[in-house]
């Protein structure tokens, strides 16, 4: 044993930082990575003088960082938190490009939507004798509130009881059967609905119907199962307690369904119904097949081609007239309205199942 | 003694006799609309198959030289669309379930679930009206540096207006409901299991790998099929974003595309008359088949681990 190692202060490392990156490390080392890039990408744009083209710098500069990141920490910690840092950055990344085309579609749909949401007219008249600038989408409005209004009329009732029909009374092979269908119900294409109910009503009324009524009927192939999946998980999970104590009082089934697991459960369905409605109100296939469109108001439902707002946005941005940039301005404007009543939709669902569902947790 | 037991059964009220048969009704009513759905399909899809190819637009030779580019378009259309979104898909769902700090988790969440409200035909609006004449200078580059490739083979679409952006947009479009199956699937892994990878010294990419995505494989499969049913069947985004024409082509860039089944149905209905209404009824009857083949398929796959893996 030498002296010189007993004077020197003796440093112990630490056993469970040694060789590993500090936690900041990331941070520098993307935002050496980005100057570099886009530095780079401003020195080119200087010497051929074209534009600066900045999407490119940042793509290259998170790849640059992705690179990096993982050389430095293959360097120093090694191959597998190496790999570790690769998959972090990647799924961080994944999140981050989903989040691109939602910001950048609701910026461009408020953006070019406000204007002609905006300008007096949009709102309170039709597109009756409308060639050019001005005309509104009221009719597309009422058209859409009618036929979702019919539809949620047909699709809540039978969707409800189909739901306690798996809940409360359904066993063995018929239940079963019900369940996958209504599964596979989900996943009809919408245009398939449409093209259906046009043959029905086809079969009933002749070649060529169009009538809103038929399009409440099509949006109720779509919406059934939607309304089924989300009440029957709802419906679960009232607790057998309740259920128990009810027939204990010797209060019939029904009575107990009525009173005591639908008041329960009722904010849950609620929200769920609320969901399935926002979900159809944007359908557009559906309606062009069986409701047609039209310029013109109308309020009857079973006569007659409705137009709806889904429908309206489809057509002013195909077949703009004779001044293009007026349909297309109609058609944002229109979209931005179709959101707005979605998010609206979606809003008061999320309220209603904060303030009013059951508290299950202890 | 041989008692046997009676067994105890309620008293048939009316009340309850009402209650429990409309409950039936609204049960069977569901696999009669079904019924209904593939009846009438099939119905009035008859005659497409016997009428004289002539009346078909666009002179084809016969129905199914007419119909086989829709199909070749429609599944090549999903197949680009499931190519983009399932690694982000997998990717955000893991961000959410194991990588987002605790407390942020559920509201990222509900950005991604915002996508899903967004109706289709705003999609179909912003894709071409906005992202295709965005990427269409990135197609350009692409053809220009990589023309040699068969996929980017020139001439180069003017309008941006290709399949390979119609797959962007259904890949966006198709990202929340994988996202949320998927999301729910790793969410349910036992977290003894996550626990025990981690105390053996794995790192969480690792952990991962042994742990969360063996357990969550079936429920994974499944959210791709839905996926997959979803992009097969979304019609008004094609329909607006794409230029279509009646060709077999695997070109992504170009200007002559592939349409597929539901976007021809929606662009030919309004204008349609006579037996061609009935062969586009016999296309969607085309259609229908596949997504309920892809959608069993995928419920088949989940119920089989219903009891393990919780997803619906």
């Amino acid at each position: 044993m030498t002296t010189d190692t007993a004077t020197a202060p003796r440093v112990l490392p630490n056993a469970f930082t040694t060789g590993k990156l500090p936690k900041w490390m990331p941070w520098p080392i993307l935002a050496v990575s980005l100057a570099v890039a886009l530095g780079g990408f401003g020195l080119l744009a200087g010497a051929t003088g074209d534009g600066f083209n900045w999407i490119a710098g940042i793509i290259l500069g998170v790849v640059l960082f992705v690179v990096a990141n993982w050389v430095i920490a293959r360097l120093v910690e090694g191959a597998r938190q190496a790999a570790d840092r690769l998959i972090t950055s990647l799924v961080t990344g994944a999140f981050v490009l989903a989040l691109i085309p939602l910001v950048w579609l609701t910026i461009t749909v408020v953006a070019n939507g406000l204007p002609t949401f905006l300008n007096g007219t949009f709102l309170n008249s039709s597109m009756r004798n409308v060639v050019g600038e001005g005309g509104g989408a009221l009719h597309a409005i009422v058209g859409t509130l009618i036929i979702t209004g019919f539809a949620a009329l047909i699709s809540i009732p039978v969707g409800l009881m189909t739901a306690i029909y798996l809940v409360e009374y359904g066993t063995g092979r018929l239940a079963r059967g019900i369940t996958f269908f209504v599964d596979v119900m989900t996943g009809i294409p919408s245009i398939v609905a449409g093209l259906a109910t046009y043959a029905l009503f086809a079969l009933l009324f002749g070649d060529g119907v169009r009538m809103g009524f038929a399009g409440s009927v099509a949006l109720s192939i779509l919406m059934i199962p939607v309304v089924v999946r989300s009440s029957e998980e709802i419906l679960k999970l009232v607790p057998n307690e309740l259920r128990e104590a009810s027939y204990a009082l010797g209060v019939p089934k029904w009575r107990t369904i009525l009173k005591v697991v639908l008041p329960t459960s009722i904010a849950g369905i609620t929200t769920g119904v609320m969901l399935s409605i926002s979900r159809v109100i944007g359908e557009t296939a559906p309606l062009l097949i069986v409701a047609g469109f039209t310029a013109s108001m109308n309020y009857n439902p079973f006569t007659e081609r409705m137009m709806s707002l889904p429908v309206f946005v489809y057509t002013q941005y195909v077949s703009p007239g004779t001044d293009a940039e007026f349909y297309i301005q109609r058609a944002w404007a229109g979209a931005l309205t179709l959101i707005l009543i979605v998010a609206l939709l979606n809003a008061i669902a999320r309220l209603v199942s904060h303030f009013f569902s059951p508290k299950l947790g202890r | 003694m041989t008692a046997v037991t009676a067994r105890i059964t309620a008293k048939k009220r009316l009340g309850d006799r009402l209650f429990s048969g409309g409950a039936l009704a609204a049960g069977a009513l569901i696999l009669v609309v079904l019924a209904g759905v593939a009846i009438f399909l099939v119905a009035q899809s008859i005659p497409a198959f016997l009428i004289d190819p002539s009346e078909i637009k666009g002179s084809p030779s016969s129905f199914w030289a007419y119909v086989g580019p829709l199909v070749f378009g429609t599944i090549w259309a999903a197949a680009l669309a499931l190519l983009i979104a399932v690694p982000i898909a997998l990717g955000i769902s893991l961000f959410i379930s194991h990588y987002a700090p605790r407390r942020l988790a559920q509201g990222l969440g509900y950005t991604i679930d915002l996508l899903a409200a967004v109706p289709s035909v705003v999609f179909g609006l912003w894709g071409a009206g906005v992202l295709a004449p965005s990427i269409q200078p990135f197609y350009a580059w692409l053809v220009d540096n990589l023309g040699w490739f068969p996929l980017f083979a020139p001439p180069v679409s003017g309008t941006g207006r290709t399949i390979l952006t119609v797959a962007i947009v259904l890949a966006v479009m198709i990202l929340p409901i994988i996202t949320a199956l998927c999301r729910e699937v790793f969410l349910q892994t036992p977290k003894l299991h996550e626990e025990a990878a981690l105390a053996l010294g794995a790192t969480r990419w690792e952990m991962i790998k042994m742990a969360v995505l063996p357990f969550g494989r079936p429920g994974i499969i499944s959210a791709v099929m839905l996926g997959l049913g979803r992009a097969l069947g979304e019609t008004m985004a094609v329909a607006m974003v794409l230029s279509p024409a009646a060709v077999i082509s695997f070109v992504l860039t170009g200007p002559q595309n592939p349409t597929t089944i539901p976007a021809n149905i929606a662009l030919n209905y309004p204008e349609a008359h006579g037996s061609y209404v009935n062969v586009l009824i016999a296309t969607g009857l085309i259609l229908f088949v596949i997504t309920f083949a892809v959608n069993s398929l995928a419920r088949w796959a989940v119920a089989r681990r219903k009891e393990f893996s919780g997803a619906n």
